[in-house]
């Protein structure tokens, strides 16, 4: 509990989670939710009033605060890289407190800067010298330094454009497949939270906790009508968001070959999902829908009436796949695997029957997989 | 007109020069004359440059631990600028003159009035060097580990260097314009040739001693300034 001198009410109240190794946790809520107290709370920038906070089994109280911070990444929205020093200075802060040799803190820069995609040479500029984007990850690069278990986040993305946090969001969840860090992130953005949580922490006023789920659940089953009145009334939308293509049941789909009799065409039409048999190549990759005028044909033509757009991808996002199917005229597309063979077929239907079954969170895909690129 | 004063300058001169000689006599400005006595300001000169650059020092050293002390206990710096504030109105005569019987005359009553001028100054731009420091900058440098004796030396410090060497700059030049008073301390310097017996009539002293001043504040700026810039390379660069 964290209770400020003259305040009735307690800043947070009765908060408590437990944040599995190796996720990312997300504390979400609107402003003045307490969200930044308790991530400050962990690494004592801000001291508990009452209760705890244990890492690893161990309470933050039992080693001098400036000796825990050294062991805890930190990163805050204002990045605040020290204007002074390198880049390669500034990441080098935490081991050289740490007391290592000259040589092990340069192989460690220049490793931090590889894996944040920076590129060694910005090693030797000042941070006025960088962009936005680029600061924001020396940050990050700073925060992992000395390798910590534990990362605290907040609002690392908030200071960064639209276009380019995107792009950054994406970059740090494809590094966390990698590193595996305990996250602690907070946002007041629901759309961010769903994106970077394995967990997500709703909190209201107070710090008091509405619902602990993993994204899916929450927009699936929000605990309340304030958890779902902040994900927001398009939650449907956003459950898209989480999954790919390759998470849902498609249609089987009718498939000739070209120049195969039409009967053949109409016997698929009878086993399939859908009434329009759709031509491939040798490949098995789609050449076009076939319509009644072909049906009525001898042999199935190389030129079928309808191209197969949109062409979908196993791995594509299911809300960018419903939003290339809406705006087809067909409202189904082929979707294909690595190679580009024909696997099967999405529809608008399968969507909207996915989102109203209760069974659509049994497909949840792990958060480090569902990385984009 | 006041050729009985300037007889003994004179002298020097006439046998040289008739016309720099005539200058003298009508107590015009007689650039030769100064090139021809240049050795008379030396001693003064470098007199001169010991009291600003200790009185500087010192004032320095006064002001950053009053400014260090005042960093941990705000409240303290309104009363150390006031404090500060007093010294620095002190007419300077009136504390040579005050100072003379206790510390007698000579460097020591100089300096400890010099000094006190220059608190003012370096204490301000100190205080406001260190609130000038982004506040991310602090917060992520505790939140990295650092000590406050850490933060402080490796973060806060560096940062104000800025607002610290503006001080010392506008303390300095300051300082060499009071020195000319320390020769009523009996401590000599540039304003020896400038008050000290007669020469206070004679032009062309007066102008050398004031232009070598100048010159010197001018120079010990210079200085201070290549010492920020060699201290603060961050400063220099290109913005992305």
């Amino acid at each position: 509990m964290k209770r400020y001198p003259g305040q009735s009410e307690p800043a947070i109240n009765d908060l408590s989670l437990t944040v599995p190794a190796g996720e990312i946790c997300v504390l979400v809520g609107p402003s003045g939710c307490g969200k930044t107290t308790a991530l400050r709370l962990a690494n004592r920038m801000i001291e508990l009033t009452e209760g705890d906070i244990l890492i690893d089994g161990e309470s933050v109280r039992r080693r001098p605060a400036a000796e825990l911070r050294r062991g805890i990444g930190y990163v805050i929205q204002q990045i605040g890289l020290f204007p002074h020093l390198t880049i390669g200075e500034n990441i080098a802060v935490v081991p050289k407190l740490l007391g290592w040799d000259k040589k092990k803190i340069g192989a460690r820069v220049d490793e931090l800067l590889e894996l944040t995609s920076l590129g060694t040479e910005l090693r030797d500029r000042y941070p006025a010298q960088l962009s936005g984007g680029q600061r924001q990850r020396v940050g990050v690069a700073r925060a992992l330094a000395a390798d910590p278990p534990l990362m605290l986040m907040d609002e690392p993305f908030g200071a960064i454009d639209p276009i380019n946090r995107e792009r950054l969001q994406n970059q740090f969840l494809r590094l966390q497949s990698e590193i595996r860090k305990t996250i602690l992130f907070v946002t007041h953005d629901i759309d961010e939270a769903i994106k970077m949580g394995d967990r997500v922490a709703v909190l209201r006023k107070g710090g008091i906790l509405a619902q602990y789920a993993t994204p899916e659940e929450l927009l699936m089953t929000p605990a309340d009508e304030f958890v779902e009145d902040f994900v927001g009334a398009d939650r449907a939308l956003k459950r898209l968001s989480l999954l790919r293509v390759r998470d849902i049941d498609l249609w089987k789909a009718p498939l000739v070959r070209v120049g195969e009799p039409t009967a053949k065409a109409r016997a698929a039409i009878a086993e399939a999902d859908l009434p329009y048999p759709l031509v491939v190549d040798t490949a098995g990759r789609p050449v076009g829908w076939m319509s009644a005028r072909d049906l009525a044909r001898e042999t199935v033509p190389q030129q079928p009436d309808t191209a197969p757009k949109p062409i979908l991808e196993l791995e594509d996002v299911l809300r960018d796949a419903l939003s290339d199917l809406l705006r087809s005229d067909t409202q189904y597309g082929p979707v294909v695997d690595g190679r580009g063979a024909v696997v099967g077929v999405l529809s608008v239907e399968i969507i909207s029957e996915f989102l109203s079954s209760p069974e659509a969170t049994m497909h949840l895909t792990p958060a480090a997989e569902r990385v984009e690129s | 007109m006041h050729t009985a004063a300037l007889a003994p300058v004179l002298a020097q001169v006439e046998i040289r020069d008739r016309s720099e000689a005539s200058c003298i006599s009508q107590n015009k400005f007689c650039p030769g004359w100064i090139i021809d006595n240049f050795d008379r300001y030396t001693d003064p000169l470098a007199q001169h440059l010991y009291l600003v650059v200790t009185s500087v020092a010192i004032g320095f050293v006064i002001a950053f631990v009053l400014a260090l002390i005042a960093r941990r206990r705000r409240w303290l710096v309104g009363p150390l600028v006031g404090l500060t504030g007093v010294l620095y109105t002190l007419p300077s005569l009136a504390v040579f003159f005050l100072l003379l019987p206790i510390t007698g005359r000579g460097n020591t009553t100089a300096i400890i009035a010099l000094t006190a001028y220059t608190l003012q100054i370096i204490f301000r731009n100190i205080v406001l060097g260190l609130q000038n420091v982004p506040q991310e900058s602090k917060d992520a440098g505790r939140g990295v580990g650092l000590t406050d004796r850490q933060l402080l030396w490796r973060v806060e410090l560096p940062l104000a260097i800025p607002d610290i060497i503006a001080g010392l700059r506008i303390a300095t030049t300051s300082t060499v314009g009071l020195a000319t008073l320390a020769v009523f301390a009996g401590a000599g310097g540039l304003g020896e040739q400038i008050i000290s017996g007669s020469n206070i009539t004679f032009k062309t002293g007066v102008v050398a001693a004031g232009g070598l001043a100048v010159l010197m504040a001018f120079a010990l700026d210079v200085v201070l300034l290549i010492v920020q810039r060699l201290l603060t390379p961050w400063r220099r660069v290109q913005p992305a």
